[in-house]
């Protein structure tokens, strides 16, 4: 498995079709284990799990130099979930590219649980650091990429963060940071669903024009759909091709994205309870068959 | 009362200060310790990292006025091997406390911050410059150790100490040039306290600046023959628990001196170890729950009562407190 993402790491910029079906698959089967672990937690994030999807299974199905057997290599990629919120949807990708058990994955929020409401490095190795405080993601991000280059290492470094979180005043410290640093092994994901915790962001604090920002902060910006997995794969490369600066990729997202009512209403961002009814019509919308949804919804080994 | 104690220790009025003892010692350490990068908020000059600046330049690492930042980087250099010492003043890590909470203490990195300026030997700042509260804050952070050292030497020695370390520590220097307690032949380890000064009626357990002090205290108090036993109780977590149980067996009543607020840095740290062990009189020497104030270290330390005749009169305070037939 290991040798065959090698050589697709060195595909050319159009990824192949049977990457982008495979990652399309991983996505499927993590928008259904979002779900479902939040169903059995009993509280959690849907929305913004949702929306990162496609991002987070297109770093581990094609982008990231990781795998379960190189988690302590110090040549591997890194990714830091700096929304420490979308926990689950780090759990459903690395679940289904092997880094921990599916069911294991799904005894989310649980006391003795390695899988914590947010992610905790302590616990789970393959997380790369703990978060949960929005912003500190970010400049551990920075300080790996920095200690990376330090150490001569060729490895990149990717993280996530919500749109919510560019209010944070560390995000700021860390974009001018980074570039006045030129850490070009860098590369931001912005998910950019528009929709934060209470409301959407334009009404809490504005962030646009958010692109224009970024640029004034001297990083190569590139804006894209978050879901179009073609793209966020070509993009992923042409950030690694980028010299002098860092990367920030402006996804732009749907919260709550495949599930149609919780798509692009705040009050999904959570932490919620999903009532057996609505977890059922979320997978069915997800298209899980009345077998599967049976199966995801059955917790008695949990 | 014991009428006898050994002379005072302290060896000089006056000498570098700790700041400056850590950066130069932090320069010798360099070669040694290859994976050291030390983090800078533009204070380099204050912190006395400026040597290192100079000496090692590629591994100085600039964040700018941009603390929060800098102390998470910290865990993301500690997470990919190297070993990081953040450095500013005492008040700007509490600026950045939720960072060392979670990105380096709750993370597990090995990862250091030294804060230089704290308490009121700041001095001519002032109030908002003076961190009273960071013993107390940084202890209540799960696996952080704290460290307070009371002098140049001990500063030096405590700082190979911190490197050598696997964990995160927060440690104090200090910005005024320091009273000397140590020579050259002093030792230093983490978690242990060390009687400076012996005494048999009453024990100050003292740190930082409050050392020298306290010593100082122990010659008014033998002057009024009281026999003060002196400790210096340089790490404050993990607390020396041991030699506190035994000072308060054999002395029957502690004082605790700290330029801090008196709640929850050494004092609370000492109170709540003798409460499990050795319950005994303990009267508290530091700032009053009050914010500090401009002016010479020196004199803050009278108007604030943290000075050594301040110190004296808790340890009378503390001794008449002894349960009668202890008082001898």
């Amino acid at each position: 498995m290991a040798a065959s993402l090698v050589e697709r790491k060195a595909s050319p910029a159009v990824p192949a079709q049977d990457l982008v079906r495979e990652i399309e698959q991983a996505t499927r089967f993590a928008r259904r284990h979002v779900v479902s672990a939040i169903y059995h937690a009993g509280s959690g994030h849907p929305g913004g799990g949702l929306s990162s999807a496609d991002i987070i299974a297109s770093l581990f199905g094609a982008e990231l130099n990781l795998w379960p057997d190189s988690i302590n290599d110090p040549d591997r990629d890194r990714f830091v979930l700096s929304k420490g919120h979308g926990a689950p949807t780090l759990y459903a990708v690395a679940a289904h590219y092997g880094f921990c058990k599916p069911r294991d994955a799904l005894r989310l929020r649980r006391l003795g649980s390695p899988f914590q409401g947010h992610p905790h490095v302590g616990d789970l190795p393959w997380v790369e650091t703990s978060t949960g405080s929005l912003g500190q993601g970010f400049s551990v991000a920075l300080g790996m990429a920095m200690g990376l280059k330090l150490q001569k290492r060729a490895a990149r470094v990717y993280t996530l963060l919500g749109d919510g979180e560019l209010q944070e005043g560390e995000v700021w410290e860390a974009a001018m940071c980074a570039a006045h640093h030129r850490l070009d092994n860098l590369c931001v994901i912005i998910d950019y669903n528009k929709l934060q915790s209470d409301d959407r962001n334009a009404n809490i604090m504005a962030l646009e024009p958010l692109a224009a920002k970024w640029r004034a902060f001297e990083w190569a910006v590139a804006e894209i759909d978050g879901h179009d997995i073609p793209a966020i794969l070509s993009t992923f490369r042409r950030a690694a091709a980028t010299h002098g600066r860092p990367s920030i990729i402006i996804a732009h997202t749907v919260k709550g994205k495949g599930v149609p009512y919780m798509e692009n209403v705040p009050q999904w961002h959570g932490s919620v309870k999903l009532t057996p009814e609505q977890a059922d019509e979320a997978l069915r919308a997800l298209g899980a068959s009345k077998e599967e949804i049976k199966e995801w919804l059955d917790g008695s080994d949990l | 009362m014991a009428a006898t104690s050994e002379a005072p220790a302290l060896i000089g009025t006056s000498g570098d200060s700790l700041r400056e003892a850590f950066g130069k010692a932090l320069s010798q350490l360099a070669d040694e310790f290859p994976k050291l990068v030390v983090l800078d908020a533009d204070i380099a000059g204050g912190t006395g990292v400026h040597h290192f600046r100079k000496s090692h330049p590629g591994r100085f690492l600039q964040f700018g006025i941009a603390e929060q930042n800098m102390m998470a980087a910290a865990g993301g250099l500690a997470a990919v091997g190297m070993l990081p010492v953040v450095t500013t003043f005492a008040v700007f890590c509490l600026r950045a406390i939720e960072q060392a909470r979670l990105s380096l203490a709750y993370a597990r990195r090995n990862a250091k911050i030294v804060a230089s300026h704290p308490g009121l030997d700041v001095g001519p700042d002032g109030g908002s410059a003076q961190a009273l509260e960071d013993l107390a804050a940084f202890r209540a952070i799960p696996g952080m150790t704290v460290i307070s050292p009371a002098d140049a030497v001990e500063a030096r020695l405590a700082t190979r100490a911190i490197l050598e370390f696997d964990g995160p520590v927060y440690m104090r220097t200090g910005r005024s040039a320091a009273k000397r307690v140590f020579g050259e032949d002093h030792t230093f380890e983490i978690g242990k306290g060390r009687i400076v000064r012996e005494g048999s009626d009453v024990t100050i357990v003292a740190c930082g600046v409050e050392v020298a002090r306290a010593l100082e205290a122990a010659d008014l108090l033998q002057a009024q023959r009281i026999s003060a036993r002196v400790v210096n109780m340089a790490t404050i977590k993990p607390i020396d628990g041991e030699l506190l149980a035994r000072c308060a067996r054999e002395t029957g009543a502690v004082v605790t001196a700290e330029d801090h607020n008196i709640y929850g840095g050494l004092g609370g740290a000492v109170a709540e170890s003798l409460a499990a062990t050795r319950p005994c009189p303990i009267e508290f020497v530091g700032v009053k729950d009050v914010f500090g104030a401009s002016g010479e270290p020196e004199e803050l330390a009278e108007a604030f009562g943290l000075s050594a005749p301040h110190i004296a009169r808790a340890a009378k305070k503390a001794v008449s407190r002894k349960p009668r037939k202890e008082r001898r």
